[in-house]
């Protein structure tokens, strides 16, 4: 190895280290007893427990804001990825007037920050006799969710070879033909994809549940978890063994996937 | 309009154009962009819901006056801003450092990948959670490390200054990946017998990413600074599970006070009036987002 190459692995090595400590930190204070968990903290754990993961689905019932999360977030990438393909597809390989502007427009509101439209659809959804109810959160988490997914498959269309569809059409088959039967079944990485990033992205949303929901029984899992207070003081141990709750599941995601997401993420940002 | 000879093909494959963006951008127009012109519309108005029997009268300016004069959204302001160029300059230089060291062909490139991405996609609100953990004063590892080194922590959440640093830390623990990701793929775009004709030609590594990694890396730390900007100027969730905005105000950023103002003061009216004036700001960072991409994006297929 070179002189270069060693100070790479080096810096590679020390960033990886400080980025999967916390973590490491957490599933151990996740596991120790409430007792043990203010005093002097040890880096070698011994003594763990499970009791902070069976208090919280015994005690807080985590599984209902885990219901929730799993809805709202499922719906919200089912019909951002359906709606948002169709979309996508248009703009990325018809041509027709109008399709610039269209794209600007997706990619505008994509930056809106997401104060800015809370108010109006607070008030939207409270004279719908929305606020704390499942359609309540899946309608604002679109406002988000299908600029993402459209603007993440214009780049996956782009890169598929022009001679696709062309090919489907000497055989007679129509333009959405084509799409269904020929450009679909080609996409899917990429669909799976954006449908992961969608996911991921519902189930962190906070501040739309946060805004929308008034009680533990449509909360997702992140405001759920934010608002995690006990009697006293904060129960440090069954926080941090939901915040591992909370993770599993899109670090699993991603995990699964890295290839394609990383993909999907850096596709379009960077042909410059 | 209808026109004279509307049957050819180029008429049918606009028709399906149309129809084939029309569900989504129908919703996004129902969800996002007509909601905003609500928002300026309630920002016209007193609207406090805490006292309905005023009704909903329409003041003009009256909100965004009060807003320039108010104390409170003038420290948030600014607090965005610091919030903003500190941490999105640690992000960028730590996510540039990460990529051009992964960008040295060396084995377990995948691992790493998969290491770092992990923070990116958990929620912010369990990032949060953590590093309020890792700073407490009584159990945190932090404060031991820093006793062990010899060296008097502050109470992190209680002094005014002190408490942007788990914020910060926490927001450059959670976003460098995605940087470091953007830019790696960036590198690779790089053509190696660029840095093949500089080394015959005997330039020195750092006249190398000067003169060639930097130039051409541009486009991709364009669109990670507009990303990460984006991103940092809107921050809520980290600081509200974090610090709650205190002490008092001291770490209270725009989003949350707008926040507070809506939803806990409930006075609709002035709130919107803050939204709009976030929005104008953010819809200028936007203007900069698609010049920079949108040419790219928008751009005919080879």
């Amino acid at each position: 190895m070179s002189r270069g190459a060693r100070w790479a692995a080096l810096a590679v090595g020390l960033l990886v280290l400080a980025t999967a400590f916390p973590f490491y930190w957490t599933v151990v204070a996740s596991l120790t007893p409430e007792a043990r968990l203010f005093q002097a903290p040890s880096l070698v754990p011994t003594g763990l427990v499970l009791d902070h993961y069976r208090a919280l689905f015994v005690e807080r019932a985590f599984w209902v804001p885990i219901r929730n999360s799993l809805v709202v977030a499922g719906c919200t990438t089912v019909f951002s990825v359906f709606v948002g393909s169709l979309c996508a597809y248009a703009l990325a390989r018809l041509r027709f007037r109008g399709k610039v502007p269209l794209l600007g427009l997706v990619l505008a509101v994509s930056m809106f920050p997401q104060i800015s439209v809370v108010s109006p659809l607070f008030l939207l959804l409270r004279s719908l006799r929305l606020i704390d109810t499942y359609p309540g959160l899946i309608l604002p988490y679109l406002t988000f969710a299908l600029p993402l997914t459209v603007w993440l498959l214009v780049g996956f269309f782009r890169q598929l070879p022009a001679e696709l569809e062309e090919a489907a059409m000497v055989d007679g088959a129509g333009r959405l033909r084509a799409f269904r039967e020929v450009i679909v079944p080609v996409a899917v990485p990429g669909l799976a994809a954006t449908a992961i990033l969608t996911f991921v992205y519902s189930w962190n949303e906070f501040l739309f549940a946060l805004s929308f929901t008034l009680g533990p029984e449509r909360q997702t899992v992140p405001v759920a978890i934010a608002l995690f207070r006990g009697q006293y003081q904060v129960p440090w141990g069954q926080v941090l063994a939901a915040a591992i709750v909370a993770t599993a599941p899109v670090a699993a995601l991603v995990l699964g996937f890295q290839r394609r997401i990383v993909q999907g993420l850096t596709a379009g940002a960077v042909k410059g | 309009m209808p026109r004279a000879e509307p049957r050819g093909a180029e008429y049918r494959e606009a028709r399906l154009g149309w129809a084939m963006v029309l569900p989504a951008v129908g919703t996004i127009l129902l969800i996002a962009l007509f909601p905003l012109v609500w928002t300026v519309w309630e920002s016209l108005h007193l609207h406090d819901l805490r006292m309905p029997w005023l009704g909903r009268p329409f003041i003009g300016l009256d909100n965004y006056i009060e807003a320039l004069g108010d104390e409170r959204f003038r420290e948030a302001l600014v607090h965005t801003l610091a919030f903003t160029v500190a941490s999105v300059t640690l992000e960028l230089t730590l996510g540039c450092v990460l990529a051009l060291a992964m960008n040295r062909a060396f084995r377990g490139r995948g691992l790493v990948r998969a290491a770092i991405l992990v923070p990116w996609a958990i929620p912010t609100v369990v990032a949060a959670l953590i590093w309020r953990f890792m700073f407490d004063g009584d159990s945190g590892i932090v404060n031991a490390a820093l006793a062990w080194l010899g060296v008097d922590p502050p109470v992190w959440f209680v002094d005014r200054l002190a408490a942007w640093v788990p914020v910060v830390l926490g927001d450059v623990w959670k976003e460098t990946p995605f940087v470091a990701l953007l830019l790696l793929a960036g590198l690779q775009g790089i053509d190696a017998s660029l840095y093949e004709a500089a080394r015959i030609d005997g330039a020195s590594a750092w006249r190398q990413f000067r003169h060639i990694t930097l130039p051409l890396l541009k486009p991709a730390l364009l669109v990670a600074l507009i990303f990460r900007t984006r991103d940092a100027f809107r921050v809520f969730d980290l600081v509200y599970v974090m610090t709650g905005g205190g002490p008092g105000t001291a770490t209270e950023p725009i989003a949350l006070y707008t926040f507070t103002s809506l939803l806990q003061n409930l006075r609709f009216g002035y709130g919107s009036a803050l939204s709009v004036l976030v929005f104008l700001v953010a819809f200028l960072l936007a203007l900069g987002y698609i010049r920079v991409v949108g040419a790219d994006l928008t751009g005919e297929r080879r």
